[in-house]
């Protein structure tokens, strides 16, 4: 255990990431500290989804480390990372669109209540008491993102914004320490901007630690702590969201080197 | 889910129970009895197959071969070498895990046609080992000599008793999956159908739960095979040939993927066409089982089973 690890609950150690001749990161470093929201922003093909990839196991580093409390996760895979208390959601919705709006979320309990092949096969009293643990454990994460009343409709039958809610309860469900957002405002309106917004708060003051990957900017600046920004797969700033606004290398990644042009 | 299929649950057993009775009243039908103990058979596979196909999404061609495995294991221990049917039956269980483990372990990576072609290899490969291991199956002309079952002081020595046997075993399987399917494993199962990278994002383990299931669905096809070889007593490769392999999926396809009750449905109606109905045609029975598979996928993609749920929206559309 490191001893500068107490207080960070993540820590992305020199993080490379080659793809044949595609270089996705290149020596990406960074601290999260627990309880609070960082945002990770940056143009697209900046590798921001390869970075998510990374720490929720779904790719494994060309060079470098993944530290969660402590531990080195970056060799795990994604289901051992999800048990150690790494959740996330996905950008494009990989909802269970074969399962209802309650089910997907009891599928989110999958790591914390467990129960035997054989058991539930013989449907033993313990697996009934069980079952009504997560029933109502998922009962309790629909009331929190706002979909009691639609816990028995199809999850694909929702229309976006919901959907996009679901898979933050999904995440949530699994009672994580870090919860990892992919785009979770990503073709919402305005409303259902806010209500995501308010939600990713709720999340943070339950005390869970965030990080978010977000295109919309008013959404970043609103809620997170700490930006980090990547640009060509390396870290070109870090800091508060004032910070970052007034950052001269994030103007310039993002709007191209306006000092030249003046 | 659970608590409405009490009623289906219960007409089904009341079905099972009287149909034996009710059939020994007709002469024209005698021979019905005789050919739901194959059903029975087949169902406990469709069971299990069920289970791996139509919740995990998985697709398998090779248990026609572990329901060979557990026949041959039955047969030949108890014919050859005199041990115990119900020690032999354990014996074939445990050799099929391991088989099924063995194959499983590395095939279950692959995913779609991969997968079929994988198990299809080996659904061939047992098929020659039957055909070519003359000193112990016998070869292709099979052997004989495999003796019945007895329960305890109960010799299981006629149709009837066989067939209560038989269908007991199926209704114990087919609790234990309605059960498995209602908890957190089925929901696991049907996770790993929709997305296995969600899946795997909420902790569930997804190359363990696909092997457990196959090994599962694999136990379940040897203990029919068992079955299968003590209520003949006589044994050839065809009947584990790859065209039975098909057989089975199609009774999962024309019953519904989707659900157990499905398995149950599509064995029973192909076992009633392979034995009875479709002896009119002969050598033209093929392409009824290829017109079955063909309009089953095109019109009713939940199988027979689905049909209600179809009537339901059709009604509800019009009102």
């Amino acid at each position: 255990m490191k001893e500068e690890l107490k207080e960070n609950i993540l820590e992305v150690e020199n993080l490379a990431m080659v793809f044949g001749g595609l270089t996705a990161l290149t020596d990406t470093k960074f601290q999260l500290k627990k309880g609070t929201i960082k945002a990770i922003i940056g143009p697209n093909g900046a590798g921001k989804t390869t970075l998510y990839n990374i720490i929720t196991g779904f790719l494994s580093p060309t060079r470098g480390n993944v530290w969660f409390k402590g531990q080195k996760i970056s060799n795990l895979k994604p289901h051992e990372i999800a048990i150690r208390g790494i959740s996330r959601s996905f950008q494009t919705i990989e909802l269970f669109d074969n399962m209802t709006v309650l089910e997907n979320v009891m599928v989110g309990c999958h790591s914390r209540i467990k129960m035997s092949f054989f058991a539930s096969g013989m449907g033993f009293g313990t697996v009934k008491k069980k079952e009504e643990q997560i029933r109502s454990r998922a009962l309790d994460v629909l009331k929190f993102i706002g979909l009691s009343d639609k816990y028995n409709e199809m999850a694909d039958s929702l229309p976006l914004g919901e959907q996009k809610y679901l898979e933050i309860g999904r995440a949530l469900a699994s009672d994580p320490e870090l919860i990892c957002l992919d785009e979770p405002a990503a073709g919402l309106n305005e409303t259902e901007t806010h209500i995501a917004s308010s939600l990713i708060k709720a999340i943070k003051e339950k005390g869970v630690t965030v990080l978010l990957v977000e295109h919309d900017m008013k959404v970043v600046m609103n809620i997170s702590d700490e930006i980090l920004v990547l640009n060509n797969g390396q870290v070109i700033a870090e800091g508060s969201p004032e910070e970052i606004q007034n950052n001269p290398s994030v103007i310039k990644a993002y709007l191209g080197d306006v000092t030249q042009h003046a | 889910m659970l608590k409405i299929q009490k009623l289906h649950i219960g007409i089904f057993a009341f079905f099972i129970i009287s149909f034996p009775f009710v059939i020994s009243r007709i002469p024209a039908l005698g021979n019905y009895t005789n050919i739901m103990v194959f059903a029975g058979i087949y169902t406990i596979i469709t069971i299990g197959l069920s289970l791996f196909i139509g919740y995990a999404g998985q697709i398998s061609l090779g248990h026609a071969a572990f329901f060979g495995i557990g026949a041959y294991t039955s047969g030949i221990l108890t014919a050859r070498f005199g041990i115990n049917p119900w020690m032999c039956l354990i014996i074939g269980i445990f050799i099929v895990s391991v088989i099924a483990f063995l194959v499983g372990a590395p095939s279950l990576k692959l995913k779609g046609h991969y997968l079929a072609m994988a198990t299809l290899a080996f659904g061939i490969i047992v098929y020659i080992i039957f055909n070519q291991e003359l000193e112990y199956t016998g070869g292709p002309d099979g052997m004989t000599g495999i003796p019945g079952l007895s329960l305890f002081a109960l010799k299981l020595n006629s149709v009837e008793k066989y067939y209560f046997f038989v269908w007991g075993i199926v209704f114990a399987a087919f609790l234990f999956t309605i059960n498995l399917i209602q908890s957190r494993t089925g929901r696991a199962l049907r996770a790993i159908h929709a997305s296995e990278a969600a899946a795997s994002a909420m902790g569930i383990n997804v190359p363990r739960f696909k092997l457990i299931v196959f090994i599962y669905s694999a136990i379940l096809a040897s203990l029919a095979g068992s079955l299968y070889a003590h209520y003949i007593n006589f044994i050839n490769p065809s009947s584990f040939d790859l065209f039975f392999a098909i057989k089975l999926l199609i009774m999962i396809a024309l019953g519904g993927m989707h659900s157990i009750w499905g398995a149950i449905v599509g064995a029973v109606l192909i076992t009633f066409l392979n034995y009875e109905w479709l002896h009119f045609f002969k050598e033209f029975e093929v392409i009824i089982y290829g017109a079955i598979l063909l309009l089953v996928t095109i019109f009713l993609p939940d199988g027979l089973v689905g049909i209600p749920g179809i009537i339901k929206k059709f009604v509800k559309r019009k009102l």
